[in-house]
């Protein structure tokens, strides 16, 4: 099967980018290398493009109540413009996907992973009842602007941005075009997600890498640096065999949601909430300098597999490998010694709090 | 002091009965940031084609294959405390190890410069 382009292929080749086959599409891997750029994005700004995502609209009368069917969030208290992180669940309280989830005037606006977007439609069309319409928007395209001077370089573009919080969007004006902005993202620093009609992508990317704070930032970066975020990617760390509490997601299930049920496998989730689980997704910081990858064993003191890495890479900013894995509850706890196996050779490695590096998140008023 | 290629993008260096074992620019280019590298410990016998060092990027693990047969003399140590150098100075200073060569004989299975010159070129 061949790779589809995305809108701004000839863009990214323009700009030396290496591609490689992901989701179904041919994508940036890197340009510069995934180190340097993963650094930048730290340091300055990043531009990423991840039109691959699926972006959707949910509208119809009742929208709000049979999302609330499929998606543990509570989405009566969701305000005009505010996002959430929420997941869309199996009968079985399996995870379907992970997504985003804004209220925006009379629909919702969800954005959902490239390589489940299909499946996820067929899942809505099939569990959502007929007045829901399902809109996919194949003609809008998705940036991201991630790193600290993000919000200094939108701002000089549309100074109202600078307004928004975390988890906070809205449309601005970009150069002519109108663009829905939300300021959220997957690198674990401030920042922002940019969806824009698909026609006039590559003039908004040109807009945003012309500010000396920007450069275009590849599919390897966004990898190490979501890692370092300690935030899961789905397929990976996350699949239909994993419920929300055994990858510690917990905190999507909302409270009136929790109290209430009435969501996919939620006599399982809430018991797991309640009796714990089996395993567990933690943080791993791992001895040496080689790194772990997925699919890695993780053992007890015998030598038995007792559970598996995820994710796993060697994070610039730490400059040490760092994993993601599921262990037994047991071991679910800060500080607990761990054996990793992989490719015959074992690595001694322990329990450590993500995120691996702090978030940078801009979220306003007291506390964080 | 003759250097041959492998089709894996090892370079081997002969002085002798002595070779010294790296990999191409081009495939640290490919590669990418190295993070990590395990070389042979001195003693330890390679075999032509055979698994004899790990190098890995931030993105993934990949195999060094030893292009002739020997015993290691020497693994560069160098490249524990900054793997780096096999970006910055793959052809020199980021050598993995050295070997005694077992097998002149092997060096006929490999290129030479301007062969795999051609070999990248027509990747």
């Amino acid at each position: 099967m061949s790779d589809n382009n995305l809108p701004l292929n000839d863009w990214h080749l323009a700009r030396g980018a290496r591609m490689v086959p992901f989701a179904g599409y041919s994508m940036p891997i890197q340009y510069e290398g995934i180190m340097a750029e993963h650094k930048w994005v730290r340091e300055s700004a990043g531009l990423f493009d991840v039109s691959h995502m699926g972006q959707l609209i949910i509208a119809g009368g009742g929208a709000e109540k049979a999302l609330e069917t499929l998606l543990p969030a509570d989405l009566s208290i969701l305000k005009e413009g505010r996002l959430r992180y929420s997941l869309l669940l199996s009968p079985d309280g399996g995870i379907v996907d992970d997504l985003m989830v804004t209220r925006r005037g009379d629909h919702f606006y969800m954005v959902v992973n490239g390589a489940t977007k299909e499946g996820d439609i067929a899942y809505l069309r099939e569990n959502l009842p007929p007045g829901v319409v399902i809109d996919h928007m194949k003609e809008q395209a998705l940036l991201a602007l991630q790193g600290p001077k993000a919000v200094d370089v939108l701002a000089r573009i549309a100074p109202q941005i600078a307004e928004l919080g975390f988890m906070q969007g809205g449309a601005f004006d970009l150069g002519g075009v109108t663009a829905w902005v939300s300021r959220s993202g997957y690198t674990g620093e401030d920042g922002f997600e940019i969806s824009v009609p698909a026609k006039v992508v590559s003039e908004i990317a040109d807009l945003l890498t012309g500010k000396p704070e920007v450069k275009p930032i590849g599919l390897g970066a966004r990898d190490s640096l979501r890692l370092e975020a300690g935030l899961p990617l789905y397929g990976h760390d996350l699949d239909t065999g994993t419920t929300p509490i055994e990858a510690d997601l917990g905190f999507a299930i909302s409270k009136r949601r929790r109290a209430e049920g009435g969501f996919p496998g939620a006599t399982r989730i809430i018991g797991e909430m309640e009796g714990g689980t089996i395993t567990r997704r933690v943080g791993i910081a791992i001895e040496g300098r080689q790194p772990v990858r997925e699919g890695a064993m993780v053992m007890d003191f015998e030598g038995n597999e007792v559970g598996k890495v995820t994710s796993g890479g060697f994070s610039p900013i730490l400059e040490a490998p760092i994993a993601m894995a599921y262990v037994p509850s047991a071991l679910a706890i800060e500080g607990a010694a761990i054996s990793l196996a992989q490719r015959g050779k074992i690595f001694q490695a322990r329990v450590i709090p993500m995120p691996f590096v702090p978030h940078r998140y801009n979220r306003k008023g007291a506390g964080k | 002091m003759t250097v041959y290629y492998t089709k894996e993008h090892e370079w081997v260096s002969i002085d002798g009965d002595t070779a010294v074992v790296g990999i191409t620019d081009f495939a640290q280019g490919q590669l990418g940031d190295i993070v990590f590298v395990e070389v042979p410990k001195p003693g330890a016998q390679v075999t032509q084609g055979g698994e004899a060092a790990v190098v890995e990027s931030v993105k993934a693990a990949s195999d060094v294959y030893a292009p002739v047969s020997g015993e290691v003399i020497e693994g560069n140590q160098a490249l524990e405390d900054d793997p780096s150098l096999v970006n910055t100075a793959p052809e020199t200073d980021g050598w993995f190890f050295k070997l005694r060569l077992s097998d002149n004989g092997q060096l006929n299975d490999l290129m030479n410069a301007d062969e795999y010159k051609a070999f990248v070129d027509s990747q």
